[in-house]
């Protein structure tokens, strides 16, 4: 296996409070990777440092073999890192149409300018994709926030990353929206590589083979499902105060 | 989204009746036209940053000050032709916009209402300072012999009421269509979305300092050529035009007619301006009257004329 991303003794201090701590990570080529852990545990600041939304303090990543730490967030995108936002993050005056075809007017002016054809052809599969296709002429912020989440992967599936940074996807979501989104991210991880961050145990379990466990902006553990049920130092910090387990 | 014939139908019918008004207007109004045509442009210019990418700028005064004493001083103290003259106004514009652009969009929202307004303050205070070749509040008058333009034996008089028309019409159309072309093209509807969601844009791989940067230099090119034009049409090349004055009329014009449409700017400016026509005839409290007429469209048409007309009835305006 390659790893599509690596960090290095990462780093990332809001003045005195220690956001993200010397992280090594390391991301294999489609994985499904989730990261857990506690409010607070700086799980959303480790993926905007990868992804570009915030610098490091210090430390290196690494996305297939190329240091892009220096790389503005706008190039990592076009590298193939795609991020869907904690809190639902569209063009909610825009129909939901003009939203994905956004995206892929991005991926298409890469290769020159765009056709009409072309860029009705990318909207329309990822739309499909999610399954929002007979609503592509309703405007975006008309939606139920399901859908609105679901705009969103699209938004990043039509860039056609290499990896797909999901922040609490399942978060808001109904149980019937969550079990066709646990089929969606599974379906895209065929062609894609996916990190997750997630609360929901279920989603968590079901979906990735491997777990990173962060805590006070430092990496606790990783491990399969099964190693991160069984870790005591997990189920201290987190597992043990919740439901599931 | 590309162009579609109804789109075509409305633009160059708009000019067509524009052209026809050259004929029909009585001579007062068309020399009234003549201005708006001239002022619509730089409301359009000002409508692209502020209507369609969504940056408030109150410093556009300089923008249009940048061609109008870029084309007004080297005609008045070099004795260059009208046509190169028009050139540098252009010239000018494009420096300014990307120096300024540059320094103003390192802020965003109301710092960069200041930081546009500063600017424009020391370009107002610079005319004012360089008093030996600007002539201040006094201003330059471009004689009709500096202004004559020779192509090998036939020549074009500025001050002729119809040249005068036609050439507004002629810069106006240009610019319309390049607006239409321009908010139905990749580029403007990466400005939409910029002004709708920027960090959302910055997410999907776009270079957003660079879209913004090219809208401010687009839009001061715009407001130069409004300028240059303005100063060689009409033959007075001073100060005011650079004051804070200038820089608040294009937002009121383009928030009457209706920000982020075509032809917004264009009503706004030509209702404005008849309003203060027609009120500054019966009172001498006509801003009275213009203030009322402001408030009462901001509760009415809260988003212009033409916004308000999209919203209601056709949404395809472009």
């Amino acid at each position: 296996m390659t790893a599509l991303v690596e960090t290095r003794a990462l780093t990332r201090h809001f003045g005195g409070l220690k956001a993200v701590e010397s992280v090594d990570f390391r991301l294999d080529k489609g994985e499904i990777r989730a990261i857990i852990g506690p409010n607070g545990a700086g799980k959303t600041t480790f993926v905007s440092l990868i992804c570009g939304r915030i610098a490091p303090s210090s430390g290196a990543i690494v996305f297939e073999g190329r240091d892009i730490t220096a790389l503005p967030a706008h190039r990592r995108v076009r590298a193939g890192i795609a991020y869907t936002f904690q809190i639902t993050s569209i063009f909610p005056r825009l129909t939901v149409f003009d939203n994905v075809a956004l995206s892929v007017q991005r991926r298409l002016l890469s290769a020159g300018r765009p056709k009409p054809s072309a860029l009705k052809a990318g909207v329309g599969e990822a739309l499909e994709r999610v399954g929002l296709i007979d609503r592509a002429g309703t405007l975006a912020g008309n939606l139920a926030y399901g859908h609105q989440r679901l705009v969103e992967i699209a938004m990043g599936l039509a860039l056609e990353p290499k990896l797909l940074i999901l922040d609490e996807p399942t978060q808001g979501l109904s149980d019937g929206e969550v079990e066709g989104f646990i089929a969606l991210v599974r379906e895209i991880a065929s062609d894609a590589t996916v990190l997750l961050i997630e609360h929901n145990m279920q989603v968590v379990m079901d979906l990735a083979r491997r777990i990173t466990v962060m805590n006070f902006g430092r990496v606790l553990a990783e491990g399969s499902p099964e190693e991160i049920r069984a870790n005591k130092a997990v189920q201290d910090a987190y597992l043990g105060t919740g439901s599931d387990g | 989204m590309t162009i579609t014939t109804r789109d075509w139908a409305l633009h160059l019918g708009v000019i067509a009746i524009l052209l026809a008004a050259n004929f029909l207007l009585p001579e007062y109004h068309r020399g009234v036209f003549s201005r708006v045509l001239v002022l619509a442009v730089f409301a359009m210019g000002y409508n692209l940053l502020f209507g369609y990418t969504g940056l408030l700028s109150l410093g556009h005064a300089m923008f249009f000050a940048a061609g109008l004493y870029g084309a007004g001083l080297p005609l008045y103290h070099l004795g260059w032709s009208v046509p190169v003259s028009f050139g540098t106004g252009l010239m000018a514009g494009i420096a300014v916009a990307a120096v300024v652009g540059v320094l103003a969009l390192r802020t965003t929202g109301v710092a960069f209402m200041i930081v546009t307004m500063m600017f424009a303050q020391v370009f107002y205070l610079g005319t004012l300072y360089f008093t030996t070749w600007t002539r201040g509040e006094e201003g330059l008058v471009l004689s009709q012999a500096m202004r004559s333009v020779e192509f090998g034996g036939w020549s074009l008089n500025l001050s002729d009421p119809s040249t005068r028309y036609m050439l507004a019409l002629a810069l106006f159309a240009v610019v319309l269509l390049a607006m239409l072309w321009l908010v139905r093209s990749p580029f403007g509807r990466t400005l939409v979305a910029i002004r709708e969601n920027e960090e959302r844009m910055r997410m999907l791989g776009y270079d957003v300092f660079r879209a913004k940067l090219t809208a401010v230099v687009v839009s001061g090119v715009f407001c130069a050529a409004a300028g240059a034009a303005y100063g060689l049409l009409f033959g007075y090349v001073g100060s005011g035009f650079a004051s804070i004055q200038y820089s608040i009329l294009p937002l009121l014009w383009v928030l009457l007619g209706g920000a982020a449409t075509t032809l917004g700017p264009l009503l706004g400016t030509l209702f404005m301006f008849y309003i203060i026509d027609y009120s500054s005839g019966v009172t001498s409290a006509y801003l009275l009257v213009v203030g009322v007429t402001l408030i009462l469209l901001v509760l009415f048409f809260p988003k212009g004329l033409l916004g308000s007309v999209r919203e209601r009835w056709l949404g395809w305006l472009p």
